[in-house]
C-alpha cells in the first residue's frame, strides 16, 4: 500500500490541517468558522460549551447560526433553561420565534430524556441544554442522537468540568473579557489539536454581522479579532 | 357439570361467571371494529357476526386476503374465530359453526356443503331438533331430502322459510349495524392491576379496537381519553393527544406507553377504558400517501415529549408589543410563536420576576458593585391598567464578567433590581 493511497483514504487524518469535509453550519463568527472543523459548527454532533457563570456571552456566540438555522422547517429546540429565553431578543437577533420549542422537564432524568428524543427526531436542527449532572454514558447516547437525527447539538456546562473525559465531538471554553468580549478556547475538536484562546467581539445586539478581521500577529497563533457593525 | 364437580377434578380451577352483557358488548364492538371491511355488517347475537363481503374483495385483493387480515386483526383483538363465506347469511352462519372454515361461492353449491352438517348448526328451538333426531335424521343431507309439504306441515312454515333462505331460494334481508358517533369501550381485568405499566396489554386491545372503528368511520382522532376504574378511588383519567390527527394504532401505543410509565397508581385497577369524543374526518388517500413515507409510524416530537411531560411543559415562544419588559413577550403553542419587533437593546435571558439587588452606598451590588454603563433607558408604561411601571434601565457589568440588565425604580424606595442576563 503505497502512502498515497494511505493519504486518500476519509478516515486518515493529517495533522496540521483541518478536515473540510465534515458537514458544519457557520457560526457567523469568521475567526472562529476558521478554527472549527468544516467551517463551523458540526452537524449531527455535540457540541459542549464550559463556562465560568451565566451571563457572559454564550448564547450571543450560538445567535448567528440559531438565526440561519430557523429559516428551516425543523425546531430549535431549548430544553431546561436556565432563565426564559426573552422573546423580545430573539426577534431582534433574527431568530424565528416559531420554530422555537421550549422544554421544561420537571426531574433531571427527564431533561436527558427529552434532550434525546429531540436531537434523534430528526425534526430539530438544533437542540440546546443546559444539564445539572455529569453523565458520561448520558452524554455519550446524546452524541449518538445528534448523529441520528443530523441535529446541531448545544450543551451548556460549567467550566469545571473541563478536566473530564466527554464524547462530545467539539469542546469550547468561554472566558469573558471587557465590553463585549469573548475568550473561546478549544479543548477539542474533531481532526484538529486544542487551540486557542480566540478573541471574539459578541455584541449585545444580534443585527450585526462580522464584516473585519484582523490577525494579531503578536498574540499566539490561531488568535483572532473579530470586529462587530 | 356442577361447580364442586369441577373443583373437584381440578382444584386450582379459577371460576368467573358468565356474563352475558359483556358477550353481548363485545360482539357490538366487534361489529364497530369489523366496519373497516365492509359497510354492511349486521349481528347475529349471540356470538355471529355478519359482512357482506363480495364487494370489498377487490379493494382488500381477494378472499384469501381479506380473510387474512380479519383473522389477523381479531388474534390480536384477543379473541378465537372461525370464519366462513357463503352466499347467504345462514349458510355462512352454519358453516361457521363447524370446524372446517368453508368458502362456497355459488348458490348451487350450498346444498352439497352443508349437506354433512349435523342438525344443531340450525337455529332452532331444542324440542323441534330432538323431534327430527326422533324421525332418524341426524343431518342437514337426511333434512333436506325430505319432501317441502310434508316439512310445512309437520315443522311450521318458518321452518321451510328458514330452509329456503338458507339456501337462498328465499332473500334474506339482515338490519344492519349502525356504528355508534363516539367511541366508549371498556375492560375488565381478570385481575387487581398494581403496576401501570401492566395496564399497556389490556389498552392496546382497546386502541387496536379503536383504530378499526375509526378505519370503518373513515376518520382519525386528535385527543383520547383512557379510563382507569379502581376498586374505591374514583377513576383515573389520562388524556393522550397528537398534534395531527390520526389512526396510527403503534402512535397511539407508544404515546400511551411513556404516559403510562410516569404514572403511579395509588390503587389497584380492576377496568382500563377507552373514550373518544371527537372524530374528526380523515382523508384516506393522504394517509397511504404517509404510509409510503418513512414517517410512517414516526411518533411526532411534540406528542411524544407531552406524553411523558405533559403538555404545559412543552411550549412555544411568542414576542408582543408592548413597552413593559415582563409583558413584551408570552408563551404560545409551539409553531405559533409571533414576531413583534423591537429596536431597543434587550437581554437573551429574562428572570421569570425580577430580583431585588443589594446596594452599597446607593450603588447596585452583585458579587460586589456593578458598573453601570453611560446610556440608559427609561420605561414608563402601563398607567391604563394598573400594572404601570417606571424605570431606569441599564446594562450593568460585574466584576466577574457577567453582563446584566437591571433597573432602577423611579418612584417609591427607588429600589434596584435585576430583570434579564445578556448571555
Amino acid at each position: 500500500m503505497s502512502l498515497d493511497t494511505v493519504l486518500q483514504r476519509a478516515d486518515v487524518w493529517r495533522g496540521g490541517r483541518l478536515s473540510a469535509t465534515a458537514d458544519a453550519v457557520a457560526s457567523g463568527f469568521a475567526a472562529l468558522d476558521t478554527v472549527l472543523p468544516g467551517g463551523g459548527w458540526p452537524r449531527g454532533a455535540l457540541t459542549e460549551i464550559l463556562m465560568p457563570q451565566h451571563g457572559i456571552g454564550a448564547l450571543r456566540l450560538l445567535v448567528p447560526a440559531l438565526a440561519r438555522l430557523s429559516r428551516d422547517e425543523r425546531w430549535i429546540c431549548w430544553v431546561a433553561p436556565p432563565y426564559i429565553p426573552y422573546a423580545p431578543a430573539l426577534v431582534g437577533a433574527g431568530i424565528d420565534l416559531s420554530r422555537v420549542l421550549l422544554v421544561h422537564p420537571g426531574a433531571h432524568q427527564d431533561g436527558l430524556w427529552a434532550v434525546e428524543q429531540s436531537l434523534r427526531s430528526g425534526t430539530c436542527s438544533a437542540v440546546l441544554a443546559w444539564p445539572t449532572l455529569d453523565d458520561r454514558t448520558a452524554l455519550r447516547r446524546l452524541q449518538l442522537a445528534a448523529e441520528a437525527g443530523d441535529a446541531l447539538g448545544f450543551l451548556f456546562r460549567p467550566g469545571r468540568l473541563m478536566q473530564r473525559p466527554s464524547p462530545a465531538a467539539l469542546r469550547i471554553q468561554l472566558q469573558p473579557e471587557p465590553g463585549n468580549g469573548l475568550s473561546v478556547s478549544i479543548l477539542k475538536r474533531r481532526g484538529g489539536w486544542a487551540c486557542g484562546p480566540i478573541h471574539l467581539e459578541v455584541p449585545v445586539h444580534g443585527h450585526g454581522r462580522a464584516v473585519a478581521l484582523h490577525s494579531h500577529t503578536a498574540t499566539a497563533p490561531g488568535s483572532f479579532h473579530a470586529q462587530w457593525q | 357439570m356442577p361447580v364442586a364437580g369441577a373443583h373437584a377434578l381440578a382444584h386450582d380451577l379459577n371460576v368467573c361467571c358468565r356474563d352475558r352483557r359483556a358477550e353481548a358488548d363485545a360482539l357490538h364492538s366487534l361489529a364497530a371494529w369489523a366496519y373497516q371491511f365492509s359497510s354492511q355488517v349486521s349481528l347475529h347475537p349471540p356470538f355471529a357476526l355478519l359482512l357482506e363481503v363480495r364487494r370489498s374483495l377487490i379493494l382488500f385483493g381477494g378472499y384469501t386476503a381479506l380473510l387474512q387480515r380479519i383473522r389477523a386483526g381479531l388474534g390480536e383483538l384477543g379473541y378465537q374465530t372461525r370464519l366462513a363465506a357463503a352466499p347467504t347469511p345462514l349458510a355462512a352462519v352454519s358453516l361457521a359453526c363447524c370446524e372446517s372454515e368453508q368458502h362456497v361461492e355459488r348458490c348451487s353449491a350450498l346444498a352439497a356443503a352443508l349437506a354433512p352438517l349435523p342438525l344443531s348448526v340450525l337455529d332452532w328451538k331444542q324440542a323441534l331438533l330432538d323431534r327430527l333426531h326422533g324421525v332418524g335424521v341426524q343431518r342437514l343431507a337426511d333434512l333436506l331430502r325430505l319432501p317441502r309439504d310434508g316439512l310445512a306441515h309437520r315443522l311450521g312454515p318458518d321452518s321451510v322459510l328458514y330452509l329456503d333462505r338458507l339456501l337462498g331460494r328465499q332473500p334474506d334481508p339482515q338490519v344492519l349495524y349502525q356504528p355508534p358517533q363516539c367511541f366508549e369501550r371498556s375492560l375488565q381485568l381478570p385481575a387487581e392491576v398494581v403496576q401501570a405499566s401492566a395496564l399497556l396489554f389490556a389498552l392496546q386491545r382497546l386502541i387496536l379496537e379503536l383504530c378499526g372503528w375509526l378505519q370503518g368511520q373513515g376518520g382519525g382522532v386528535q385527543e383520547l381519553e383512557v379510563r382507569l376504574w379502581h376498586r374505591e378511588q374514583a377513576i383515573t383519567r389520562l388524556s393522550i393527544g397528537v398534534q395531527r390527527n390520526s389512526r396510527a394504532a403503534e402512535q397511539f401505543l407508544i404515546l400511551l406507553r411513556e404516559r403510562l410509565q410516569r404514572l403511579e397508581l395509588r390503587q389497584p385497577v380492576i377496568e382500563v377504558g377507552l373514550h373518544v369524543e371527537r372524530l374528526l374526518p380523515l382523508d384516506g388517500q393522504s394517509l397511504q400517501l404517509f404510509g409510503a413515507a418513512r414517517q410512517a409510524c414516526q411518533v411526532d416530537l411534540l406528542d411524544r415529549l407531552r406524553a411523558r411531560l405533559g403538555a404545559e411543559a412543552v411550549r412555544g415562544l411568542s414576542a408582543v408589543a408592548e413597552h413593559r419588559p415582563e409583558y413584551a413577550w408570552r408563551y404560545s403553542e409551539p409553531g405559533q410563536g409571533e414576531q413583534a419587533v423591537n429596536g431597543q437593546q434587550r437581554p437573551l435571558w429574562l428572570l421569570p420576576v425580577p430580583r431585588q439587588l443589594k446596594t452599597d452606598h446607593g450603588w447596585p451590588c452583585l458579587q460586589g458593585r456593578l458598573k453601570l454603563q453611560h446610556s440608559r433607558e427609561r420605561i414608563e408604561s402601563g398607567w391604563w391598567d394598573g400594572q404601570d411601571i417606571a424605570r431606569d434601565y441599564f446594562i450593568a457589568e460585574s466584576a466577574s464578567g457577567s453582563r446584566y440588565w437591571i433597573y432602577r425604580e423611579l418612584d417609591g424606595q427607588r429600589r434596584w433590581f435585576l430583570q434579564g442576563l445578556f448571555e
